[in-house]
């Protein structure tokens, strides 16, 4: 196993309060494979994904768990180790191409530096610079280009060649084209695939479940800082046990041929506070009083390689 | 891009003039529209014989109707003539007198200028990196104490423990006046004692300088503390930092990288800085007697030497222009986004 | 809002800027009160000449006295007067040449917004410490001439503000709408414009305060603002200059203590309602 994670916990220790922005997840990515974390924004899928790279932003804190990267708990392994993991072994882009480059350095400057701090000298990561831009189908003249005279989409290219540069094993990509136009976000979904097929697993996060279902292996579903369903694309696109799950799904026009499109009702829960019982009772059609808003549902296997956490997982068929 | 920069030089350097014009004409208007006689306030009586007081007049250009004084002035000012003092010692060149004070003002105002840029470069960034907790609360606290830090009792304060208590440091002046090796060439005397080689002139010179540019720096540097904190936490945030840090790239070039970028907005401040600067100056050298620009006005105006406060009002726009005009080309050359 | 409950909010239940504005309101106050009661509340009176001279502070004179014997915890009581009937005489004169200029510039824009604009930045951009010299200089040791030179060079600071405020306002729907119908311009500045302009001013007004409070202090150390016996802080500073540095600190000591408790009060008020009026729009 690549990356297993266990009974994580990321809290932000606000003014306003502790948010519990992810609590207990536990989850694994296997060599290879492609996994998309879909939620709402503030489900925590973000968090869980900047914990993996042990990149918890401040007020957050990682209260509890393990992050075992090849059998390693990156959250215990000292900083220097650390760092020669990050941008090597894996590596992360960023959501807003806007602001994921150094405005100062030229694209050049910060991919050179991306592999001189793992040791290969100047002047073939120079080289390599030049040929990874060509890979992610840039001219290799943007080497010399300061972000601001990219457009969004180039820049996240850059990003991703970056990404590129010592074919880490493990990309975790964070809503890496929600800020960019449809036809920019299918190249740069080519290229994740690309990289997929030599052999690095992506760790997709979006909010948009339509983009997991086309490139995925496996999805996993978060709802108020818990993860609540985990399973094959087919799995969960046929055969959902979650309510919640189930309303997403609904909620994407294509996908559900013969119901109408259903936008969730309610909104998600203010996490300093989170509901008892399951998290999403109080939004729930199927929930049961006296169970569903008293005790936490396990997150268990229900078939093979399908995970749920839910009282009544696909009570709807029945 | 070195065409384009020269241009860019030449066009904001153009706009200087219209201030220094604007600053010319407010002070000219304050001196010599305003009722009284500045002959009769140099000499103190009215007692004084007609023809005596037509010279003196004569001598100080006011027997000319206004508009012409003003015009005389200024293009005499653009010769690089200031005019002649009107007090004793009478009808000697102010410009002269601006020459031997003008360096002690300017090193001090670098000295001092450096020290609250650093000052506050140093503690904006243990803000921003401690965020939250209670050094950032102690930073926040400097920020506002040093920022209403008077000077001459912050300057006094220094004198009684560093001068007084601890005999550590000089209170007074630029250099040790048992010194009769020193020479300034100059007027700048860490440099002319550097060129000299005169180390323990320097060692003086130094020493004096401490006192004065910690007093005024320390000021000045709560604007800074306050800014380079701000923008430090909001560059923090932002993703090309996580992304250094997802890339492996060591957190002592993050941090460093924050900074050049926290920083851009700082050398807006400078400009402005520059200015609050030279007017603390004044007070810092009246507290430290230094014979700088401040410690010159407030002598002249003793003796109400109009033409002198002109000229040096002349000489401090000049400045304060030279400056912004400095800190527009840095932020230029600093940030790629900016078109020039 | 009203503009008293800028500062009130803040001061109800738990928020951040708390601390600040009920420190700054408390040294506020108090310096305010005890110019007020200056009369009732100095043991002794601050121009009496006593042959009691550098006593270091006692039970008998709180902070000691001075080189003529005069009582300097006394003086530092009758000071407070003059530095807030200078500050305040300022800085209603900045606010009532520098508002209406900014409105009348924002809003008329052209010709007339370019030349005041140019003229505000050159006084801006320049040392204002100087130029408050050059002015008191020439009007003469008073108190109001010192007021007027300082008044002098915080014209800008409310008019650039003003200016940018009345900008962004000027183009918004309810005054496009006001002057749509035909309110006439004076009416469209006074009625529409200057009210969403006060909040502003209000923090312009408190953050300058503790600059004008720092200036006053300049000029009357240097000399230029009373003449004495009058008791000012600025100026019993400068006096007390060369006997500190014989080691009677007190002298110096306590006026110069005052001048920066009663500009931080005002700077941490000012830095607390500016927190408030920005964390709303943010």
């Amino acid at each position: 196993m690549l990356l297993e994670v266990k009974n994580l916990s990321v809290y932000y220790y606000t003014l306003s309060g502790v948010v519990k922005g992810a609590e207990g997840i536990s989850f694994s990515v296997r060599e290879g494979e492609w996994i998309t974390f879909v939620g709402e924004s503030g489900s925590g899928k973000s968090t869980v994904a900047h914990a993996v790279m042990n990149l918890v932003p401040s007020p957050g804190r990682i209260v509890s768990g393990e992050v075992l990267f090849n059998g390693r708990n990156l959250l215990k392994l000292p900083g220097e180790e650390l760092r020669k993991i990050r941008g090597k072994e894996m590596t992360m882009i960023f959501q807003d191409p806007m602001t994921s480059l150094d405005p100062l350095r030229t694209v050049g400057d910060q991919m050179v530096e991306a592999m001189t701090v793992h040791g290969v000298d100047e002047a073939e990561a120079k080289r390599k610079a030049k040929e990874l831009l060509e890979g992610v189908n840039l001219p290799g003249d943007r080497f010399n280009y300061y972000p601001h005279q990219l457009s969004g989409g180039q820049r996240q290219r850059v990003s991703i060649a970056i990404a590129m540069a010592f074919r880490p094993k493990l990309l975790i990509a964070d809503e890496p084209t929600t800020a960019l136009d449809v036809i920019v976000q299918d190249s740069i979904m080519d290229i994740l695939n690309g990289m997929k097929e030599e052999g690095t697993s992506i760790y997709f996060v979006t909010h948009d479940i339509s983009l997991a279902v086309e490139r995925s292996d496996r999805i996993a579903v978060m709802y108020a800082g818990k993860l609540v369903e985990v399973g094959t694309v087919d799995q969960i696109v046929e055969n959902p046990l979650h309510p919640y799950t189930k309303a997403l799904i609904e909620a994407v026009p294509d996908l559900w041929k013969e119901g109408k499109v259903r936008a969730i009702p309610g909104y998600p829960p203010d996490l300093r506070s989170p509901p008892s019982g399951c998290r999403f009772h109080p939004r729930c059609p199927y929930a049961k009083a006296g169970l569903c808003d008293t005790e936490e549902p396990d997150f268990r296997e229900v078939e093979r390689g399908h995970f749920v956490a839910c009282h009544f997982p696909g009570v709807w068929r029945k | 891009m070195a065409r384009g920069l020269g241009k860019y030089i030449v066009i904001r350097g153009l706009m200087i003039i219209p201030m220094i014009l604007i600053l010319y004409t407010i002070v000219f208007f304050f001196l010599r529209i305003l009722p009284g006689n500045p002959i009769l306030a140099v000499v103190g009586t009215k007692n004084i014989p007609p023809e005596q007081l037509k010279h003196l007049e004569h001598l100080a250009g006011l027997d000319k109707p206004l508009y012409l004084q003003y015009f005389d002035y200024l293009w005499k000012m653009l010769h690089g003539n200031l005019g002649v003092t009107l007090a004793s010692p009478m009808g000697k060149p102010v410009s002269s007198y601006i020459a031997l004070r003008l360096p002690a003002t300017v090193e001090l105002t670098i000295f001092a200028f450096t020290v609250s840029v650093l000052l506050g470069i140093a503690t904006g960034v243990l803000g921003a990196v401690k965020k939250g907790t209670s050094v950032d609360t102690g930073m926040r606290v400097y920020s506002i104490v040093a920022y209403t830090l008077f000077i001459p009792w912050f300057g006094m304060m220094l004198q009684y423990l560093f001068g007084v208590k601890l005999h550590w440091l000089p209170t007074s002046g630029r250099i040790n006046p048992t010194i009769t090796s020193f020479h300034s060439i100059t007027g700048l005397y860490v440099i002319d004692a550097i060129i000299e080689r005169n180390w323990a002139a320097l060692g003086s010179i130094l020493k004096h300088l401490v006192l004065p540019s910690i007093t005024l720096g320390t000021v000045l540097s709560g604007a800074y503390t306050r800014l380079v904190r701000n923008n430090m936490v909001d560059v923090l945030s932002q993703d090309f930092i996580r992304a250094y840090r997802a890339r492996g790239v060591p957190e002592r070039k993050v941090l460093w990288y924050a900074l050049k970028n926290a920083f851009i907005p700082v050398v807006t401040l400078m400009g402005l800085q520059f200015a609050i600067l030279l007017g603390g100056a004044v007070l810092t050298e009246t507290t430290f007697n230094w014979p700088g620009m401040g410690t010159f006005i407030m002598d002249r105006i003793n003796y109400r030497d109009y033409n002198s406060i002109e000229g040096a009002v002349i000489v401090f726009a000049l400045f304060v222009g030279l400056i912004s005009l400095t800190v527009d080309v840095i932020y230029a050359l600093l940030d790629p986004r900016v078109e020039y | 809002m009203r503009l008293i409950d800028y500062i009130i909010n803040p001061l109800r239940g738990r928020k951040p800027g708390r601390g600040l504005l009920l420190f700054g309101t408390s040294v506020v106050l108090t310096v305010i009160i005890m110019a007020l009661l200056a009369p009732w509340i100095s043991p002794y009176n601050p121009t009496q000449i006593g042959a009691d001279i550098f006593a270091p502070p006692s039970s008998k004179h709180l902070m000691g006295t001075n080189n003529l014997g005069q009582d300097v915890f006394s003086r530092i009581i009758w000071g407070s007067r003059i530095i807030l009937y200078v500050v305040a005489i300022a800085t209603t004169l900045s606010i009532i040449v520098g508002v209406p200029l900014g409105l009348l510039s924002g809003y008329r824009g052209g010709k007339v917004d370019r030349t005041l604009s140019m003229i505000m930045d050159s006084i801006y951009s320049f040392p204002s410490l100087i130029l408050a010299i050059v002015i008191a200089v020439v009007l003469g040791p008073s108190p109001v001439n010192t007021a007027i030179a300082i008044a002098f060079v915080y014209v800008p600071t409310y008019f650039r503000m003003v200016r940018g405020q009345t900008l962004s306002l000027k183009n918004q729907l309810f005054v496009e709408a006001a002057r749509a119908i035909g309110v006439k311009d004076w009416e469209t500045m006074r009625k529409y414009i200057l009210p969403n302009v006060l909040p502003t001013v209000l923090v312009v007004f408190t953050l300058s305060v503790a600059d004008a409070i720092l200036t006053e202090a300049g000029l009357s150390f240097l000399g230029l603002s009373v003449t004495p016996p009058t008791p000012d802080w600025g100026y019993d500073l400068r006096v007390g200059q060369p006997f500190l540095l014989d080691g009677y600190w007190w002298l110096a000591f306590f006026p110069g203590i005052m001048i920066m408790l009663l500009a931080m009060g005002f700077a941490m008020i000012g830095e607390a309602i500016n927190e408030r009026l920005s964390l709303g729009t943010r």
